[in-house]
């Protein structure tokens, strides 16, 4: 058994308890709005890094481009006009994961370790788990991880856990012209927005403040908010945000259910395999639902798969 | 918040059965996912080769690291695979903005020229042809040409040597080392009608900071803002286009300094300032002649650095005056003005200028200067910026709480400055302002012109513009400089007070010594070291010029060397036309521009009949950055030396490649064939080891100078400060006597004889953030020029917090290298302005500028007002020099009612980064942005179509409607300010659209002519649906 480059503190769908001696250190990204330009230098070095490219799309009345996370997007910057106290503010937030401590999308995950939470704090997808279910997305309060219409797995910012793992920061860290985004131990981070809060409330914010909500256990990644009683105004970061009720059924009565569900299912399955023999998908249905095709094999199958997308 | 509804299909359900199934099944059999599954990603470069680079697009110069596929072992390919910023650079600190995060995709982006072209008379297609068909058929084209049209005599007998019916343009993000051999072989072909991209961009802050300090650059570094209390951003929005650079203005302010923006709109800059306030665009001297007059209101001067530092002392000539918005000599029928009495008063040897330390002479330039502004009160500033009067006054007490020794601030500006009619005049009226506060060689302090483009600092210190010569050196002027013996005499200025350095006195030797380099053996003293083979120019031939040329019919080669003149030159239209009247267009591109396709119909975005045009236009491929060794220099004056990543794609050569092979096709042509004035072609100085390949370190030997004979010391004469053949360590040994060579002066000291000085990377913080040994700088490897300001007439430092260089009982020292003469003690009087003859800085600009030797506000030449309140009689800045062809297509503001602004966005690179799809992804479509009440008015939505019109034609985009415009109060009207971005065309992978300079009137800067794209007059209607 391998031993992991960064210490997993849980899995989804998994019972069993992962190696707990080591205490690495707790990691975070901060990101302090009050000097965000929106420049998206941190969207382009997200995608160079992570080997994404989103579709070129089309202006729709305001900066933000890509207009929304994708698969291939897993940062975008928003961008609100708010006039406040008189005084016009453009009010810019980069959106992404929030690698929380109490992660939604891990506890909604019925597929074992398609999620992973570090020691560090990061919360890591690993498709090669994923069933593309998509309860992930249900389970997160901020509305982050997407699934792929190419490979139906679900994805989001990973805060670059292979840069992390050797030592370097995530690529937006590295690459913020401004600062913006800093990175460091979760306890540094803290404390650098204490001395921008600070700074903020000698400039007339006296609202200003640190993001790190309690309601999902605080996160890994953090905003400085000129307006901290106001997160709303950032292109709608929650106020309060929780796991969804909806989760919390799901761990506590209906997966049980489901777990026997499938276990039957198993059942008939093995049965199903054994008189009748393996399952195959129809190409059909692979196109109704915008599945697209596995990697091409040699064989007229696939031929087939190609016409028929 | 939304939260995406949970959709389970059919197939997702089978799959969340199977899965459950898997893991069921695995965990009643005991196994578990291995851990093996939870493994994060490989780290993908452990071991890839890292090469360093500098980005090539703006001018902070970032460093890069590259990342390249193999090891480097001969069998494998290099290939970019990766980009980020190196850590070790002192001002990126390894941050890139988004272009510069995005570089990957411009390296392979499906844009890059792979093979050269040619699109042949009339033909609608490109065809590939081999570099050898190229460069005979163009080397045939010049040489017809030029055997045709070159002007060898004007008709008074004046030897001119000069060529005029092809002209070129040449690269800004291209290295020293290819615009030097460009400067060589272009001059000795009698090119004049030439400019880099700094004609259409910076061209005005060289002319109105070297008529205030000297030398035409950014005063201070990027790194240094961060030592400023005050920010001013006013003519530029560095969040935008110089992002990186601006984190040197975020640290200031995380350090407690305040940033107050100006501007139009309210940009990015804006989002993270202290302080936004509105401006009319065109009416920034409305504003800082306002700060004039307050700072001199309320006594808000730093008394002791203007009376010591500035020529306020100094008595203007009787006949200098100032009436009705005109100066005095004003020739109404040549529309210029005779600028002799714009002069100081001189005592009786004709070249010390008269003072008067008491500022009591009714002409001294102070009294003439405050009674000058003493009419841009604050109402005034509110009534015609449209700036509310509270705004404008707490930015006039920013500045003013500066006035005094421990206190400094700075301004950032850029093209919000230079794209104007008044362009020069803008910048200067801050310069004075930054000189009455005595922030000039303030560390923290300063005039920071942000520079453009990566390397267009070089390629301006290279002298690439019509009428220059490499380190500020003027070309020869028929009229000025017919001889050799006249060009020395007018380019040596004498001193004009007692004990100052005077530094052009050294002319002859940067001269001469920049003559042996272009002529080598052949230059000799009895043929005036071939002063006659270089062309003369009889007026400039700046861009807007040759287009008035071109239209004329009187251009047939365009030879377009990385530049899209089709994008970046105002009224696109008909530049697009004119480009139809050439016989032959060479680019020169590492990608695909819409200069190179000009013929190609592309419906609305450019209509043209493609048959009808009989230009036959050759594309050929060249290297990127990252695709060559050599240096570039930034805003801060650095020389940045770079490391080439991988080979060009296909059959791309490097620029050098290129034109050596040009010019040695045309130098067999004339050896073989014979030709008009061959001479210069055939003398021309090339001693490279392989004369098809020049080489980077070869020229960049050449740039910085060696000695062609020994050197003796002329302290010690049994010494030699340099022996025969040895690299020069610096200027000061520069001969003109013909015993040494250097092909750009102030780069003396980039290669020494202990190497290569632009390559140098320590990063060591010698004292308020100056990193010496980094990289070089010019000159001499200062880094803050006119330093010697920062401390007070005795030596000491004006703020001992801000110590930079300080007389230590015998010489300058610091952590700077002084900008001074290191062992005039205080004492002897030398002043800190050593590049100007009266050794301070002007206040009055005497006669260096032609509109003016103090700045007034002129209207736009389109003006939404239509009249100018401080004189109706002269609306517009009487000394506009504009073509008749241009002047027709004016508008005016009832039929054009709005100002229409153009700008970068900072997710875009002028028209590069349109290739570039990590870009292109980030900001893919054309948009114009409009105010509220404005797009309330005219029914316009956010994201619907509208087309933006003036009277040179039209582009339609999309419309994002913003609050961050706002309608302006200005003298008793409204006034709407629409911003269009640039960036787009039809040679892209973001989406189509229209070239922005479609809008714009082809007008420029009175001094240099650079185009006035930020106010002129459009209208704006919607014509379709989100």
């Amino acid at each position: 058994m391998a031993l992991q480059s960064l210490d997993i503190l849980r899995r989804s769908a998994t019972p069993t308890p992962t190696p707990q001696a080591r205490n690495p250190q707790e990691v975070a990204k901060l990101i302090d709005t009050t000097v965000c330009i929106g420049c998206k230098a941190c969207q382009v070095a997200c995608s160079e890094w992570n080997e994404l490219r989103a579709e070129v799309g089309t202006c729709v009345g305001v900066y933000d481009n890509p207009t929304d996370l994708s698969s291939q997007a897993w940062t975008v910057m928003r961008f609100n006009e708010v006039e406040e106290k008189g005084k016009l503010e453009w009010l810019i937030r980069k959106d992404g994961c929030m690698h929380c401590a109490d992660p939604g999308c891990l506890k909604a995950c019925p597929s074992p370790g398609a999620i992973v939470q570090f020691k560090n704090g990061i919360v890591d997808f690993h498709q090669e788990n994923c069933i593309g279910c998509g309860y992930c997305i249900s389970g997160c309060p901020f509305n982050v991880p997407r699934l792929s219409p190419a490979d139906s797995k679900a994805y989001k910012c990973n805060l670059c856990s292979d840069r992390v793992a050797v030592g370097q920061e995530p690529a937006c860290v590295k690459t913020c012209p401004t600062g913006a985004i800093q990175f460091g131990s979760k306890e540094d981070m803290i404390e650098v927005a204490q001395t921008r809060i600070t700074d903020l409330q000698s400039r007339g914010y006296d609202q200003a403040g640190l993001y790190d909500p309690a309601g999902v256990g605080g996160t890994h990644v953090m905003y400085v908010l000129h307006h901290a009683d106001k997160p709303t105004l950032y292109s709608g970061l929650p106020d309060n945000p929780s796991i969804s009720a909806v989760v919390g059924v799901w761990k506590g009565m209906l997966k049980p259910l489901a777990t026997l569900g499938v276990a039957a299912a198993g059942l008939f399955g093995f049965f199903h395999y054994i008189t009748v023999g393996p399952n195959r998908a129809d190409d059909e249905d692979e196109a109704d639902h915008g599945t697209p095709p596995l990697p091409p094999a040699k064989g007229t199958k696939n031929k087939e798969r190609e016409n028929a997308l | 918040m939304p939260i995406t509804p949970m959709q389970v299909s059919r197939r997702q359900f089978l799959k969340v059965t199977a899965g459950g199934l898997a893991a069921s099944s695995m965990g009643v059999l005991g196994f578990l996912p291995s851990e093996a599954l939870a493994e994060v990603r490989q780290f993908r470069l452990a071991r890839a080769k890292e090469i360093r680079n500098t980005c090539p697009y703006c001018s902070v110069g970032c460093g890069l690291l590259m990342y390249s596929l193999g090891d480097g072992a001969k069998n494998a390919k290099a290939e970019i695979i990766h980009i980020e910023g190196d850590p070790d650079h002192p001002v990126s600190r390894g941050s890139l903005c988004p272009k510069g995060a995005g570089l990957l995709d411009f390296i392979h982006s499906p844009n890059r020229l792979k093979h050269p072209e040619v699109r042949e008379a009339g033909s609608n297609s490109w065809k590939r042809i081999s570099w050898h068909e190229a460069i005979e058929r163009i080397a045939r084209h010049i040489k017809d040409d030029r055997d045709a049209n070159f002007v060898t005599k004007t008709a008074d007998g004046v030897t001119v040597n000069r060529w005029l019916s092809t002209a070129m343009l040449t690269a800004s993000a291209s290295s020293n080392e290819t615009g030097i051999l460009t400067q060589k072989v272009m001059r000795s072909l009698g090119i004049v009608g030439t400019d880099a991209q700094a004609r259409v961009c910076h061209g005005p802050t060289v002319s109105a900071l070297a008529s205030t300090f000297g030398r035409g650059a950014m005063t201070n570094s990027w790194v240094d803002i961060s030592n400023a209390d005050f920010i001013l951003i006013m003519g530029g929005n560095p969040a935008e286009a110089h992002p990186v650079g601006f984190k040197w203005a975020v640290e200031a302010k995380k350090r407690g300094a305040r940033i107050v923006v100006v501007d139009p709109r309210y940009n990015r800059s804006a989002a993270v300032a202290d302080e936004y306030l509105p401006i009319r665009a065109g009416s920034d001297i409305v504003f800082l002649g306002g700060v004039i007059n307050w700072l001199v209101a309320n006594d808000k001067i730093q008394w002791e650095y203007v009376r010591a530092y500035t020529n306020a002392a100094f008595i203007v000539k009787e006949g200098f005056g100032f009436e009705d918005g005109l100066f005095s000599g004003y020739d109404a029928a040549k529309g210029q003005y005779d600028r002799s009495s714009w002069n100081y008063e001189f005592e009786a040897d004709g070249t010390t200028a008269k003072t008067d330390p008491t500022l009591q002479h009714p002409r001294c330039v102070w009294n003439l200067m405050k009674a000058h502004y003493a009419r841009y009160t604050p109402e005034l500033v509110e009534d015609l910026t449209g700036t509310p009067k509270d705004g404008f006054l707490r930015v006039c007490q920013h500045l003013g709480s500066t006035a005094v020794r421990d206190r400094v601030g700075t301004i950032l500006y850029a093209l919000g400055w230079t794209q104007h009619t008044v362009g020069a005049q803008n910048i200067r009226t801050m310069a004075m302002i930054q000189l009455l506060l005595g922030n000039i060689g303030m560390p923290g302090g300063g005039v920071n012109a942000l520079r453009g483009h990566s390397n267009i600092q070089g390629l301006s210190d290279l002298g690439l513009l019509s009428t220059s010569l490499p380190g500020y050196l003027t070309l020869p002027s028929e009229k000025a400089h017919p001889t050799f013996a006249d060009y020395i005499a007018k380019t040596a200025p004498k001193a004009q007070a007692p004990g100052q350095l005077n530094f052009w006195a050294n002319t002859p030797k940067f001269f001469v010594s920049l003559l042996k380099w272009f002529w080598g053996d052949k230059a000799t003293a009895e043929n005036d070291w071939g002063y006659d083979w270089l062309p003369k120019w009889d007026k400039m031939y700046d861009v807007l010029q040759v287009m008035d040329l071109m239209h004329n019919g009187k251009v047939n080669g365009f030879i377009v060397q990385g530049f899209n003149p089709l994008t970046s030159f105002p009224d696109a239209r008909k530049t697009a036309a004119d480009f139809a009247k050439l016989k032959y267009m060479v680019v020169i591109d590492p990608i695909a521009t819409e200069t190179a396709s000009f013929w190609q119909n592309h419906g609305e975005v450019n209509e043209v009949d493609t048959a009808s045009i009989k230009t036959e236009v050759f594309r050929l491929p060249s290297s990127c950055f990252a695709e060559e060794d050599g240096a570039i220099v930034n805003s801060s004056r650095w020389l940045q030396w770079h490391w080439k990543g991988a080979n060009p794609p296909g059959e791309a050569k490097t620029d050098q490649e290129i034109l050596a092979e040009l010019f040695m096709a045309v130098r067999a042509l004339y050896a073989k064939e014979g030709g008009t004035a061959p001479e210069p072609i055939l003398n021309l100085s090339w001693p490279y080891k392989n004369p098809l390949e020049p080489t980077p370190e070869e020229l960049a030997k050449e740039m910085n100078g060696r000695a062609l004979a020994d050197i003796p010391d002329p302290k010690d004469p049994t010494k030699f400060l340099a022996r025969k053949g040895e690299q020069i360590p610096n200027f000061a040994l520069l001969r003109d006597d013909g015993t040494t060579m250097s092909a750009c002066w102030i780069f003396a000291g980039c290669w020494t004889q202990a190497g290569n000085q632009m390559a140098r990377r320590d990063n060591t913080d010698a004292g308020l953030g100056n990193t010496p040994g980094w990289a070089w700088a010019w000159p001499a490897n200062r880094r803050i020029i006119y330093n010697r300001a920062s401390c007070d007439p005795s030596g000491k430092p004006w703020d001992p917090k801000r110590t930079l260089i300080s007389w230590n009982g015998t010489a300058w020292a610091g952590a700077d290298v002084p900008d001074f003469k290191a062992d005039s003690p205080p004492a002897d009087g030398m002043n800190p302005f050593i590049m100007n003859p009266e050794g301070v800085g002007r206040l009055f600009c005497t006669d260096k500028l032609v509109d003016g030797p103090f700045p007034e506000h002129y209207e736009p030449m389109e003006s939404p007002l239509g009249t100018n309140p401080l004189h109706p009689k002269v609306v517009s800045s009487p000394a506009v020099r504009i073509f008749k062809a241009d002047r027709e297509r004016l508008g005016t503001h009832d039929q054009f009612p709005y100002v229409g602004t153009t700008y970068r966005l900072t997710e875009h690179f002028q028209f590069w980064t349109k290739s570039v799809r990590l870009n292109a992804i980030a900001q893919p479509e054309q948009f114009v942005e409009i105010g509220e009440t404005l797009a309330a008015e005219k029914g316009i939505q956010a994201g619907d179509w509208v087309q933006v019109s003036s009277k040179r034609g039209h582009i339609k985009a999309k419309a994002v409607v913003t609050k961050r415009i706002k309608a302006l109060k200005v003298a008793g009207r409204t006034v709407h300010q629409i911003g269009i971005p640039l960036h787009w065309g039809w040679e892209t992978v973001a989406k189509k659209g229209f070239l922005s300079n479609t809008l714009p009137p082809a007008v420029g800067d009175c001094n240099t002519q650079t185009p006035e794209y930020k106010a002129f007059l459009v209208n704006v209607e919607k014509i379709g649906v989100a």
